[in-house]
């Protein structure tokens, strides 16, 4: 009972985080409200026993996630949203509530939280959890079904951070140019 | 009372998916739209992690006297997607640092305004 | 940032730790929760943390980025290679049953190397990502 009254509060924080996270136009205060809603997720994949999740999701949402956006407005130097003039808001927010109400709708023969008969437990989850220690002599389930039952789909994940590596270095790695964009600001011309 | 107990993880997780939807598609700066996709991200996470969860079970590490865990497929799902997750982010945020390079504002807006887009 | 006294010792005593705790973690995975993806970001949050306090330069001297370069592709490597070999040894891409004596032994051995694979690319990759955007704001 406990853990769920604690799953309860912590996913209103996250909600009111993400509120005004949308709220807000400085971008600094934008960037540092995120890496707090990466620490509230990981605190609620705690709660709901998912460790190596939660473990991921604070290394990697509030540790560099956090940096590289900071690291982003740094180099645009531009720390604050300004007020769109064309975007009105009042269509996308028609748009998001037809599309919520219809996904809540969907929500509502769903199997309950925490059913223990629900399909997405009967299938291969009895399995990895029955036969990970005496097939492969791991404790820990999570590192078993990633690193050996399902090791080509890691391999893929792997492949695809390698890949984004690259993309990065060949976008941005290396020195700049000089430029003859369309730049507004003289001082990056001569660099 | 229980229905919404067992339906208010689902329907916290529509609720931010629809705000990082609304981010992407109501706002102007690039970063922030970027901000936006993450929150989707984390909703997408959120909805796995509520469905593999099962009440009174643990952590999926094997021990001894403990006869019920959680669903441990979902969690590789989503340990991996969260790892893709920042690198596609990067990929995004870099693509952002050359934009301003070339137009020198991150608004969308104006980036239509200088290519006459719209 | 560079002339904080304080930022500049208490980093110094606590990076050793946080390379130690991704190591735990690497190595650690199979019993507790860690494992590759988490150990990597740990261990580039090190270096990372060096780079904020002692500047890029410096950070730059630790870990050359031709070797952050080889370090990724050699992740891959690794992990694609255990595959290879399993092949070689009459197994199925990637059964690592077949790498040791017992096939218990085997699964463990092989996880081990996938995991170490996975942890390098992670880590480089993200000092790559983390090294390009910071040296992309300098003079």
């Amino acid at each position: 009972m406990i853990d769920i009254f604690i799953t309860v509060i912590l996913l209103a924080f996250l909600a009111i985080t993400a509120v005004s996270i949308v709220r807000m136009t400085n971008l600094f205060a934008i960037i540092m409200l995120f890496g707090i809603f990466s620490f509230l997720s990981a605190a609620i994949f705690v709660v709901m026993d998912a460790v190596d999740v939660a473990f991921t999701e604070a290394a990697v949402g509030a540790g560099i996630s956090t940096v590289l956006m900071l690291a982003t407005i740094a180099l645009t130097r531009d720390h604050h949203e300004k007020a769109s003039t064309s975007h009105r808001p009042w269509l996308p927010l028609a748009v998001v509530i037809v599309t919520g109400a219809a996904l809540v709708y969907g929500t509502l023969d769903i199997p309950w939280f925490g059913d223990p008969e629900a399909p997405a437990q009967m299938h291969v989850a009895p399995y990895y959890i029955e036969r990970s220690v005496p097939e492969t002599g791991v404790p820990n389930v999570v590192t078993a079904v990633l690193a050996s039952y399902r090791g080509f789909d890691t391999l893929g994940e792997v492949i695809v951070v390698f890949t984004a590596g690259i993309a990065v270095m060949l976008l941005i790695g290396g020195r700049r140019r000089k430029s003859n964009a369309r730049s507004n600001e003289g001082e990056e011309d001569d660099k | 009372m229980d229905f919404i107990i067992g339906h208010y993880n689902y329907w916290i997780a529509i609720f931010l998916m629809m705000i990082g939807f609304y981010t992407v598609i109501s706002r102007g700066n690039l970063v922030k739209k970027i901000i936006g996709l993450n929150i989707f991200q984390v909703s997408v996470f959120l909805l796995y992690i509520s469905m593999s969860t099962v009440k009174g079970g643990a952590a999926p590490i094997i021990t001894a006297g403990v006869k019920l865990y959680s669903n441990p497929l979902p969690h590789v799902l989503i340990l991996t997607a969260i790892v893709v997750g920042v690198a596609t982010t990067a990929l995004g945020l870099a693509l952002v640092v050359r934009i301003k390079e070339a137009y020198g504002t991150i608004e969308e807006d104006e980036i239509h305004q200088q290519d006459h887009s719209l | 940032m560079t002339n904080n006294l304080i930022l500049r010792v208490v980093s110094k005593s606590l990076i050793p730790l946080i390379i130690v705790f991704a190591l735990y973690v690497q190595f650690h995975g199979d019993y507790g929760p860690g494992g590759g993806f988490q150990a990597g970001v740990i261990m580039s949050a090190a270096i990372i943390l060096y780079a904020l306090v002692f500047g890029l330069d410096a950070a730059e001297q630790v870990i050359p980025s031709t070797i952050l370069r080889i370090l990724a592709s050699l992740g891959v490597l690794i992990y694609a290679g255990v595959g290879v070999v399993t092949l070689f040894l009459g197994g199925n891409y990637l059964d690592y049953s077949v790498l040791g004596e017992t096939r218990v032994a085997g699964q463990h051995l092989g996880i081990l190397l996938v995991e170490l694979g996975v942890g390098m690319t992670v880590f480089s990759v993200m000092l790559i990502i983390f090294f390009a955007f910071a040296g992309r704001g300098r003079p």
